[in-house]
């Protein structure tokens, strides 16, 4: 059986799986036992696993992320919801420094496998503090693996992979994209069929939401499904564009980025996180290490501009990287 | 709880074997590093944060604390290591680089991981307080005993994680204890330069936990007070922070000339102290003690040869144990 789900429900649904069968994964963070958590993913889950497994903490993300970690080393699977990506700020050496290199520095002999959720994104006039992407910065720390599904389908079986996994995870989930009531409406290219049954969706494989001959259109989160609505639009155009969904930034897949270029020959990496030194560099690096003979046109990147996020609604729909850019972007390569 | 002769015999043999490692450690540090010293020569590289002064605080702490047990330890954690039992062939092997090391040459001296007898440490100032405290906290889910201890310095009590942990410590009444090792000195800032008070076990009230204050650098007081703490953990009482006035006699890393410490703060070896101590109180006779030392440094002897004669890692190995689970 399989329903119509949005991201924050068959998001839940794994978790709730997983920790029905799992004694050793707990949930912890912020307001999880009485809200279920920012994006609803632990919703209910106080009352179904009492405040033992689902615990609401002080505001002190240094603290409990540390001891997440800890409790990961010690033979726990930690469910820790970050809220948004913005606060990584005060607990960032604890990423840094304890969960992505314990592994590593033990030689293997420890592990730290948890789940880190969090929320990225902006475009509903939350401001530089709370509207930030930021998935390049936690990418970029080796030992670290950083996953972003887009749909409630990968949702469900990327967070089914990521609490099977070993590892520490970080899972991301655009704020847009959830299909929580404050955001808004779903949109509906987040809403898919779920089975009722458990599946895994491996990482670090891309996802071809939709082919194209013409043009490749990157996406992560968010930004695809606004590539998506590009798409559209161009097609009416007569422009065939292929959205392809990278998914999973650690590990990257690398081979399904140029499988993809190599057919349309062009190349547009949409990215909201910030300009430079990040996904959108990356990606294009990834095709022209391998063959820029690919390459019919210059790959061209639409992102948010080096810039902290604007609050007034005007000045931050000019600055993200919405349909009406990236269809733009597309005409100007094919002209 | 009592001070018993073998336990106090005890303490000067961890001591004594602690001060061992390191002297040997020291002896083959400057080996390529003189006369220009340089952190990444010779045969024993990068910073060495040595323990030489603070052996009391890790073989008192140590002899009170059972199996199931866990530590975490800072950026000089040889004395907590020893103390602890962490296999001493593995961890010379370690600091030497070698693939024999506890951690396969990866960690090096700040990073020693021996999960046989639950200790792990961090470089990084008060970072494994967090650690402790969900090591503490993952028991206590698992429905298993243990009582998890923080090693760190004074100046960690300085940190946010020291704050943010301790007040959930108080909060849900982990069994954690923090041992703050005062050696006065946060490299070359001195304590009453980073704090307006003098005992940071005072700041104990502010969390809703115990604090103990030892003023002497000598076994016997730290293990009283760490076994007072250890009961009222096993107790359910909840969490202690534990300040030990201790010394930190080889400065903060090798190289250290320590040109700052005025003469009237020179700090004072405890353990040929303790030694004497002992004899005066005829637990042990000269001969004794004379053979403990000499049995420290034979172990040490076998331990030191035991990493020299080890072998590298093939350069191959530096992209294995990224992740778990992948093709090593």
């Amino acid at each position: 059986m399989s329903r119509i789900l949005t991201m924050s429900r068959a998001g839940r649904e794994a978790l709730d799986w997983e920790m029905e069968r799992r004694p050793e994964i707990f949930c912890m963070g912020e307001d999880v036992y009485k809200f279920g958590g920012i994006f609803g993913t632990m919703d209910g889950f106080g009352a179904k696993y009492g405040p033992e497994r689902v615990i609401s903490t002080p505001i002190s993300e240094t603290g409990f992320i540390g001891m997440a970690a800890g409790a990961a080393m010690a033979g726990m699977h930690p469910v820790i919801d970050l809220a948004y990506i913005d606060f990584i700020g005060v607990c960032y050496n604890v990423l840094l420094n304890t969960a992505s290199k314990t592994h590593y520095m033990s030689g293997g002999a420890v592990k730290v496998p948890m789940t880190l959720l969090i929320g990225t994104g902006g475009g509903y006039n939350n401001a530089a503090q709370h509207s930030q992407c930021l998935h390049a910065t936690v990418a970029h720390i080796p030992g670290a693996k950083v996953v972003y599904p887009s749909n409630a389908y990968d949702a469900k079986g990327m967070l089914h992979t990521a609490l099977r996994d070993e590892n520490f995870v970080i899972f991301l989930t655009h704020k847009g994209t959830a299909g929580v009531g404050w955001m808004g409406t779903p949109i509906k290219t987040t809403l898919s069929e779920v089975p009722e049954e458990p599946y895994t969706v491996p990482f670090g494989k891309v996802k071809v939401y939709r082919e194209g001959t013409d043009v490749t259109i990157t996406g992560l989160g968010m930004s695809v499904h606004e590539s998506l609505k590009a798409a559209d639009e161009l097609e009416k155009e007569g422009i065939s564009a292929e959205v392809v969904d990278l998914r999973s930034l650690v590990p990257l897949d690398r081979d399904g980025i140029m499988a993809s270029v190599a057919k349309t020959g062009r190349l547009i990496v949409t990215d909201e996180d910030y300009l430079s030194y990040g996904v959108s560099g990356e990606v294009i690096a990834t095709v022209t290490e391998r063959d820029p003979t690919v390459f019919k046109k210059p790959p061209v990147r639409v992102t948010t501009p080096d810039i902290p996020i604007p609050f007034s609604r005007p000045l931050e729909q000019a600055i993200l990287p919405l349909a009406g850019r990236i269809a733009d972007a597309a005409r100007k390569l094919m002209a | 709880m009592e001070l018993t002769p073998e336990l106090r015999k005890g303490f000067f043999r961890t001591m004594t074997l602690s001060r061992a490692f390191d002297d040997a450690m020291i002896a083959l540090y400057w080996e390529g590093k003189l006369p220009i010293f340089q952190f990444g020569a010779g045969p024993l590289p990068g910073e060495l944060h040595c323990s030489n002064g603070a052996e009391p605080v890790g073989a008192g702490v140590c002899a009170a604390l059972g199996p199931d047990d866990m530590i975490t330890a800072d950026h000089r954690p040889h004395h907590v290591a020893v103390a602890r039992g962490v296999d001493l062939d593995r961890m010379a092997a370690e600091l030497l680089g070698k693939k024999a090391g506890l951690s396969q040459g990866k960690g090096g001296h700040m990073h020693i991981y021996d999960p046989a007898v639950n200790f792990a440490s961090s470089g990084i100032i008060a970072e494994g307080m967090g650690p402790a405290a969900g090591m503490a906290l993952a028991r206590r889910l698992q429905k298993r005993p243990g009582v998890a201890v923080a090693f760190i310095g004074e100046g960690a009590a300085n940190q946010g994680a020291f704050h943010e942990v301790l007040n959930m410590v108080g909060l849900w009444k982990l069994p954690v204890i923090t041992v703050v090792q005062d050696n006065e000195w946060g490299v070359s800032t001195a304590k009453s330069e980073s704090t307006a008070i003098e005992r940071n076990a005072d700041r104990a009230v502010a969390y809703g936990i115990a604090g103990e204050w030892v003023g002497t650098n000598d076994p016997d007081d730290i293990y009283l007070a760490a076994a007072r703490a250890v009961a009222r953990a096993r107790a359910g009482e909840g969490g202690t922070i534990l300040e030990v006035k201790t010394a930190r006699l080889a400065g903060h890393f090798m190289g250290d000339q320590q040109a700052y410490i005025p003469e009237q703060m020179k700090q004072v070896d405890p353990i040929p102290v303790y030694r004497e101590k002992l004899l005066r109180e005829g637990v042990l006779t000269p001969e004794e003690a004379d053979a403990i030392e000499a049995e420290a440094k034979a172990r040490m002897a076998k331990a030191m040869a035991f990493a020299k004669e080890a072998p590298y890692p093939d350069p191959s190995e530096a992209f294995h144990h990224v992740f778990a689970g992948e093709a090593a």
